[in-house]
């Protein structure tokens, strides 16, 4: 089946980035296809490079790249949401004048259309959240 | 809003989305980012209905001053759905029940309708909890916030 899935709480606060997370890589190893994960809301902090989890617990960020490059997963966070959350990529911090970026590897910052797209193009789309 | 451009979709598909508003308008921040992602699926050509249940009744509440809590008021953007072509409002009837409001107590929230010389028509309907939930059924997309 082809699934987009939708993230909108952040890492480590809640646990729906972790139960995204678990869901898509079993649907990969089942080979189910994954359109897309979109992160919306606190979600976008999964793809910021900068965290720095305690080396005992797990790093969502790593494993979620891990998982794009395994299996060229689409990891894309929202533009708006990351930019009020500080979420940029090299492009926007040159646009913003900030003097760094911090997109994590394997993620890219797009439009709410990717989104919707993914409503229009899954058979599912699986939201994780609240 | 970013200036990103819409992908390129089907432009045969036609799907059922629903956004389910759950919450408050202020307090978090779910009505304000659902509402832009409401905004942006109007350019898909979908079929779009937006529902306000729970708490999520209060972000149509008239007369809203954000002023003393340093927060954007973004309820006038409701009034504007219609220009967007989203023009399936629907209220739970038990949820203002529930919260002592009455239809009254809401944004007129209306579009002009072209095919019949620009009358205008109230956009919002409001629909008991059985009816939502047939509504709900019906969808390909559901989003709730």
């Amino acid at each position: 089946m082809k699934l987009g899935i939708l993230v909108t709480e952040g890492p480590y606060t809640h646990q729906a980035s972790d139960t995204a997370y678990q869901f898509t890589k079993a649907a990969l190893e089942r080979g189910h296809e994954i359109f897309r994960v979109f992160f919306y809301n606190d979600g976008v902090n999964n793809g910021t490079r900068f965290a720095v989890p305690p080396q005992d617990d797990r790093n969502l960020q790593k494993l979620w790249s891990a998982l794009a490059e395994k299996y060229q997963l689409d990891l894309v966070v929202c533009i708006a949401a990351a930019q009020r959350r500080g979420i940029l990529d090299k492009d926007e911090a040159k646009r913003h004048g900030k003097d760094a970026d911090n997109i994590a590897p394997g993620f890219r910052i797009s439009g709410l259309g990717q989104l919707v797209e993914a409503g229009i193009v899954a058979e599912r789309l699986v939201t994780f959240g609240d | 809003m970013a200036d990103v451009k819409a992908p390129e979709v089907d432009s045969r598909v036609r799907k059922k989305f629903m956004y389910v508003n759950r919450k408050a308008p202020y307090g978090t921040i779910y009505a304000l980012e659902s509402l832009e992602v409401v905004l942006i699926s109007a350019a898909f050509e979908q079929d779009v209905s937006v529902a306000f249940l729970d708490d999520g009744v209060y972000q149509l509440l008239k007369g809203q001053n954000t002023s003393g809590i340093g927060m954007k008021n973004f309820s006038p953007t409701y009034k504007a759905l219609g220009d967007y072509e989203v023009k399936k409002l629907y209220v739970e009837k038990e949820s203002l029940d529930e919260r002592g409001l009455k239809p009254d107590d809401l944004m007129a929230i209306t579009y002009e309708d072209e095919a019949e010389d620009d009358a205008v028509k109230p956009l919002v309907r409001l629909v008991n909890r059985s009816e939502l939930t047939g509504l709900m059924a019906q969808q390909d997309v559901l989003l709730s916030f």
